[in-house]
């Protein structure tokens, strides 16, 4: 159209031929195979008489496929857990990217009927309706996580607990801190996405801990769970603060970010906590060459106990530690505190 | 407002203003439209002095240590250096009429793609290229999509968006992926001269791309594409195959960015870089490109970059929350845009119609 002259032959060849093969090339890069993701998941040899196989139920399970390390160790432990019991077939459906997706996902599933649903929704108050819907027409939901509002919408609910999660980083800050002999600390926090609530949990945690000391938080920076949006908020921290003896990261993931941002300013006087409990995190705890010197949990695995639950409350059978014949209505998991003491044993619950 | 003698007495005569004044007229630099661009670029500057002034008088203890506000600059250009790479690439999207929502989403894919176990086993060489050919893989999908399959640009990038995002989770298995290589890692930690190596690869991204949009022919061209495609298809520019290009280049700074993130944060992952296409895409305009095309300058988007780079900065030092600190950006935005609106030349032609300077009364 503009150049009438065919193109010389041979820069196109050329180009070409780059281009294939850098794509060649590129494809090959996309490997990214190690040792299996471990999951975590308690196996069916212990001397718990729940093990030994029941009727076989068929578990509906569903969460958000978001890209983040902690919901895809939800899925991972889920689909790990059922697959250790012989009599469970598990059916997963995609929830799609919002609460709507998720919703048009599990009409479909109420209709094919599993013995028991177990859902981790987009948000609790969205999906609220759907679980009144699925216990109406008798099939019970395990409701892993974010929480419905109503206690009609769920046989179990099952979930971490943010703001205890908040006051154990706090108590763990206070007491190193007080042991320490530090008369009035500069605390600083890097919080996750600001707009949730378990952020503000956790934040209203930490802060109501650090008060039984007398102590208070200097500066609070709200990152977005993601280890670049940790760097800039850390990166920033550092400066406003030029002087600190403690750190609340709210989240391992994003703590990659911010011990990067630690490293590169050349920071060590103060140490840092960290949340929810990564394989990574907890490996740098145990090594003991960074600030990091402690975690608080907020672990995945409560998706493998979600699964283990639902089995026995489609089976009709109870805790075996417990007098009760059925199933607890809610099971709320304490935030645990890894230390590089304990950390060796921590270490196969990190995702 | 100084109004010289001349220009009066000229628009006064003529009746009406918008036009520049004719080459014999001498005219203020004030009222040059060609000189719009550089009162912007001041106008940023003196943002940016205001934003150092209230630092100095929330944190004068901070402020007034000389080698804490060097290493604070350093910190607010480190943070505008990948944006800042990624804003080179948008405005001359941009400035050829069109936009480019997927370079958030590129930079995650490049990101993931480098720092997947099969590519960090080539080595930082490796690494390199891999994140560059993914970016302008990308780049061209976009271009080829936009100039040859005429789908709107918005909709064709909106579309790499999501599809980009969609493949790093599956590339990544939505995992961080930790970044080993010391090369890669050591690009945010080095300083030689005292300057962070991002903040000097962001200056010679911005040199490179400053000279390709005022001394070269491509830049030249992607001026007329924007400004008018149509004319500049009949004056014989190939305008499908150069907006290909445009895209691509995008894509390539995309790669770039990727890297630099890569190096900062240690990691890369799927979520990674979220929307940094407003970011850029707001820090052009600011920088006084216009969202139709046709113009817009390299130097005007780096200030733009800054300025949000240095609020950012100033809100952590302040220990004001995160929403505070969007709502200001926000109302950054709707300011420069109709700033670009109204034109600084043109508020003295409104000053002196009504009356406000003493100007001759207008008949």
């Amino acid at each position: 159209m503009t150049n009438p002259i065919p193109d010389t032959s041979r820069r196109r060849l050329l180009f070409g031929g780059t281009a294939i093969a850098a794509g060649a090339l590129l494809t090959a890069c996309t490997s990214n195979e190690q040792t299996p993701t471990p999951t975590q998941t308690k196996g069916a040899d212990t001397e718990n008489p729940n093990t030994a196989a029941g009727k076989a139920v068929t578990i509906g399970f569903s969460a958000p496929a978001a890209d983040h390390g902690w919901i895809a160790a939800i899925t991972n432990n889920a689909k790990a857990q059922a697959g250790a019991y012989k009599d469970v077939t598990f059916k997963q459906v995609e929830a799609g990217k919002d609460a709507a997706a998720q919703r048009a996902a599990l009409d479909t599933l109420i209709a094919e009927k599993p013995d028991v649903i177990v859902l981790l929704p987009h948000d609790g108050k969205e999906l609220n309706a759907f679980g009144l819907k699925a216990m109406e027409a008798g099939i019970p939901v395990v409701n892993l996580d974010r929480a419905f509002p109503d206690a009609l919408a769920y046989r179990l609910q099952i979930k971490g607990d943010n703001y205890g999660m908040g006051v154990a980083a706090g108590h763990y800050i206070g007491k190193t801190l007080k042991a320490k002999n530090v008369a009035s600390p500069i605390i600083g926090e890097i919080a996750g996405m600001d707009e949730l609530e378990l952020t503000q949990e956790r934040s209203a945690g930490f802060k109501a801990a650090l008060a039984t000391y007398g102590f208070t938080v200097a500066n609070r920076r709200a990152a977005r769970f993601t280890a670049d949006s940790g760097q800039k908020e850390a990166q920033n921290l550092l400066q406003a603060l030029p002087k600190m003896d403690a750190l609340w990261n709210h989240d391992d993931d994003q703590g990659i970010g911010v011990l990067a941002a630690i490293t590169a300013a050349n920071r060590s006087e103060f140490f840092m906590v960290g949340g929810a409990g990564s394989k990574k995190a907890i490996e740098d705890i145990a090594a003991d060459k960074t600030v990091l010197k402690a975690t608080v949990t907020y672990s995945p695995s409560m998706a493998s106990s979600a699964i283990s639950l639902a089995r026995l409350i489609a089976q009709g059978r109870g805790m075996s530690d417990l007098v009760e014949l059925q199933v607890p209505k809610e099971v709320i998991l304490a935030s645990e505190t890894i230390t590089k003491e304990n950390a060796s044993t921590y270490l196969k619950l990190g995702f | 407002m100084s109004v010289s003698s001349e220009q009066k007495v000229d628009n006064g005569a003529v009746g009406h203003a918008p036009h520049p004044a004719p080459a014999a007229q001498k005219t203020s630099w004030w009222k040059d439209e060609a000189q719009e661009s550089t009162r912007r670029n001041l106008g940023l500057v003196g943002v940016l002095l205001a934003l150092f002034a209230i630092g100095a008088f929330i944190r004068p203890d901070l402020y007034s240590d000389a080698d804490w506000v060097v290493n604070n600059i350093m910190v607010i250009l480190t943070q505008a250096a990948a944006i800042g790479v990624i804003t080179v690439g948008m405005t001359f999207v941009i400035i050829g009429g069109g936009i480019d929502l997927s370079v958030g989403a590129l930079i995650a894919l490049s990101g993931v793609w480098a720092t997947t176990l099969a590519t960090q086993s080539f080595g930082p060489v490796g690494m390199i290229f891999t994140a560059v050919a993914v970016g302008i893989g990308a780049g061209l999908v976009n271009g080829a999509l936009v100039a040859y399959g005429k789908l709107v640009p918005f909709i064709a990038t909106l579309a790499m968006l999501v599809a980009a995002r969609g493949l790093a989770a599956q590339i990544s298995g939505k995992q961080t992926q930790i970044s080993t290589d010391t090369f890669i890692n050591s690009l945010a930690t080095t300083r030689p001269l005292g300057i962070p190596m991002l903040v000097i690869i962001l200056l010679v991204v911005a040199g490179l791309g400053w000279v390709l949009l005022n001394r070269t022919t491509f830049g030249r061209r992607t001026v007329a594409i924007g400004g008018n495609p149509e004319a500049a298809r009949l004056a014989g520019i190939n305008v499908r195959g150069h907006t290909m290009l445009l895209y691509a280049l995008s894509g390539l700074c995309c790669g770039i960015a990727a890297i630099m993130l890569t190096s900062l944060a240690t990691s890369s992952q799927a979520a990674a870089a979220e929307l940094y296409e407003l970011d850029a895409i707001a820090a052009a305009i600011i920088g006084g490109t216009l969202l139709s095309g046709g113009r817009g300058t390299i130097v005007g988007s780096l200030f733009g970059v800054i300025v949000f780079s240095a609020i950012t900065n100033l809100f952590a030092i302040a220990n004001l929350p995160t929403e505070v600190q969007n709502m200001v950006k926000g109302a950054i935005i709707v300011v420069a845009v109709l700033l670009q609106q109204v034109r600084f030349s043109s508020i003295t032609q409104f000053a002196r119609r009504h009356g406000l300077t003493r100007a001759k009364p207008q008949t």
